[in-house]
């Protein structure tokens, strides 16, 4: 299928960017947690937020969806604030109520675009069953969400986000709570579709090995403040992520693609044992 | 621009789409025509049924010659078709008025406050409404403004005092669903405390006609009631069915929701302003009718979807259903006296609001 669900990114504009943000600051009860950071994000690009927990990077992520309240500037390539139409956000925590089946919560991604007497048109029908087709989740439709296995739901909510026909595609940390395999196949699910559907993708990211593969650019945040940024290669450096992380951390390449790893601890007990 | 660029060839109409994606989405309308039925079925033999004995192809007939363009002839008599009109009829639709209101308010408040047990009486929405009629009706305070009648006005203004305030209470305790029925119970005894001072300060007739009102009764004189009621439940009936897909969305949570694109408070007060409204509208032509807004919305999420976008419209139809079918009960049980249907539909509904707190897993929204 090669069509365009989003059908609102003009795929050749490429001077203006996607979204940015301009010295964007949130501080909670007189304290900052997100320090003036400025960002742009491309067309079709996919950056990628690292940074520890509690850096700022949930709190950039719902500022930019208008979740918190900020001082600075977050405006598209036409210089508009977003909007549900612009942006989608797939939550790090989504909630899955009781009772709703697939086709129900993927339909969720249809309330920005409501309708008369807020009936679900036509269109809204077949953009659920689109999505779902697009995701290989056509089975799924009438299955309840809160009987979908943690890889499959979030799915599910990766396609209530593309039903929202947003161009720009928010990720908080969507896979911390996926085992290894479905870590994979989720993140490529994203990058296919931002391939595919001309999506600009900005997420925030535990795993940095899988930041390294995915992202074609990363932002790394400390103390709501940016520290480095560039393509991996660069912003990936075990000395700064030493620092940043607050424990050795090492780089390495294997078969060209990034990996961080802890660095090795010094088995000095283990070895007295062995000898 | 939304649907510009859709996908032409692979999904020009829902034949093309999995069978599983149209199971989905292919219930409501099926659900809504067999509830339709239902409701026509009730109708004819609540209309049929009685002292005086009306056939039923009679009166088919003569509602359908009603119609204009459908030259029918009935087989009633000048008598039997004055019963019907001016007795049978203005009582059917009044106690499907009612039942739809109640049921649609129902739904609304279990979707706003994403909790299965809140219904207008629960919330003490029902015993405020009720307060503040008592007093129009007692003590004749005139809060009549135009074409707004007193009664409604004042049961309004007592419905929403409650709700406010147990919705206050349940925020200070963390705004669990137990804390807000709690508070919904402290409202309610508040209010029926208060509305039996209230009847026991009036002189004996007063007091019994003021009691007899609030036992839940669809009393008519003719059509008044009828369009008494008619504007609330058209004017609020249209706010909820509007707001029935803000109800599911709401299940997401707060912030979801406003990342989806909705405004949570302001969908949520227009919510309950509109079902507050309408649940003093019914009390005030009705009384009391207790568990018919609880109840209903299970049915429906029992039988045939959890989604309010089906939830809220059928819960109307059931409800209206459901109440004419009680109040046949209500007319012909002890004929010729009469039961008041507040007591059968507490009858009906008591064993099953114990039935739905005992297998909870029906009762999640």
């Amino acid at each position: 299928m090669n069509s365009a669900l989003v059908s609102s990114a003009p795929p050749s504009v490429v001077g203006s960017p996607a979204l940015s943000c301009r010295d964007v600051r949130v501080s909670f009860r007189g304290h900052e947690v997100v320090c003036g950071v400025n960002l742009e994000l491309g067309h079709g690009e996919w950056l990628g937020i690292i940074g520890p927990n509690g850096a700022g990077k949930s709190t950039l992520l719902r500022s930019i969806v208008g979740l918190t309240d900020y001082h600075g500037m977050v405006s598209l390539g036409d210089g508009e604030t977003p909007s549900a139409t612009d942006v989608a956000l797939v939550p790090q925590f989504p909630m899955l109520p009781k009772g709703m089946t697939v086709a129900e919560y993927v339909l969720l991604g249809r309330t920005a675009h409501l309708g008369w007497l807020a009936r679900e048109s036509r269109a809204d029908r077949q953009i659920v069953s689109s999505v779902l087709q697009r995701l290989d989740l056509s089975e799924f439709a009438d299955r309840l969400v809160t009987t979908l296995s943690g890889g499959e739901a979030q799915q599910v909510v990766v396609a209530r986000a593309l039903a929202q026909q947003s161009p720009v595609l928010l990720l908080d940390e969507p896979t911390s709570a996926l085992d290894l395999g479905h870590q994979v196949s989720v993140l490529e699910l994203v990058d296919d579709l931002r391939r595919t559907e001309g999506l600009s993708v900005l997420a925030a990211m535990h795993d940095l090995s899988a930041a390294a593969r995915f992202a074609d650019r990363l932002i790394l945040i400390d103390h709501g403040r940016i520290v480095a940024q560039g393509n991996p290669t660069a912003v990936l450096q075990s000395d700064l992520l030493s620092a940043v992380y607050g424990t050795p951390l090492t780089v390495q390449s294997i078969d060209g693609e990034l990996v961080v790893l802890p660095a090795p601890r010094r088995r000095v007990h283990s070895q007295k044992e062995i000898s | 621009m939304a649907d510009a660029s859709l996908p032409t060839n692979a999904l020009t109409d829902t034949e093309a789409a999995h069978p599983a994606v149209r199971r989905a989405f292919g219930m409501s309308a099926t659900a809504a025509l067999i509830g339709l039925a239902v409701l026509v079925a009730v109708g004819l033999l609540s209309a049929s049924s009685g002292a005086a004995g009306l056939p039923v192809s009679g009166v088919f007939a003569a509602l359908f010659d009603w119609f204009p363009l459908l030259g029918l002839e009935s087989s009633l008599s000048a008598t039997q078709e004055n019963i019907l009109f001016e007795i049978r009829l203005p009582r059917l639709v009044l106690g499907m008025l009612v039942g739809g209101s109640l049921g649609l308010a129902g739904a609304s408040y279990q979707g706003v406050f994403r909790n299965p047990l809140a219904d207008p009486y629960l919330l003490g929405v029902s015993a405020g409404a009720g307060f503040g009629a008592v007093l129009a009706l007692g003590f004749g305070l005139d809060l009549g403004w135009g074409p707004f009648d007193t009664v409604p006005a004042a049961a309004f203004l007592g419905a929403l005092v409650a709700v406010l305030a147990s919705m206050a209470i349940a925020r200070g305790g963390g705004a669990s669903p137990a804390t807000l029925l709690l508070g919904g119970v402290a409202m309610a005894a508040l209010f029926s405390a208060a509305q039996t001072y209230a009847i026991q300060q009036l002189d004996e007739t007063r007091a019994r006609e003021v009691l007899s009102w609030l036992f839940g009764q669809l009393n008519t004189t003719g059509w008044k009631q009828v369009w008494l009621l008619l504007p609330y439940v058209a004017v609020c009936g249209a706010v909820l069915f509007v707001h029935r897909r803000h109800l599911d969305v709401l299940r997401v949570g707060d912030d979801e929701a406003r990342s989806l694109g909705l405004n949570p408070a302001r969908s949520r007060l227009t919510v309950i302003v509109a079902a507050s409204l309408l649940t003093a509208a019914a009390v005030s032509v009705s009384g009391l009718i207790a568990f018919v807004g609880l109840v209903v919305p299970h049915i429906v999420r029992l039988l045939i979807s959890h989604s309010y976008r089906v939830i809220v419209p059928l819960s109307a139809l059931v409800g209206a259903a459901f109440l004419a079918f009680v109040d046949i009960g209500a007319r012909t049980l002890l004929a010729p006296s009469e039961l008041p249907v507040g007591i059968l539909t507490a009858f009906v509904g008591a064993p099953f609001f114990a039935l739905v707190l005992w297998r909870d897993r029906w009762s999640t929204p």
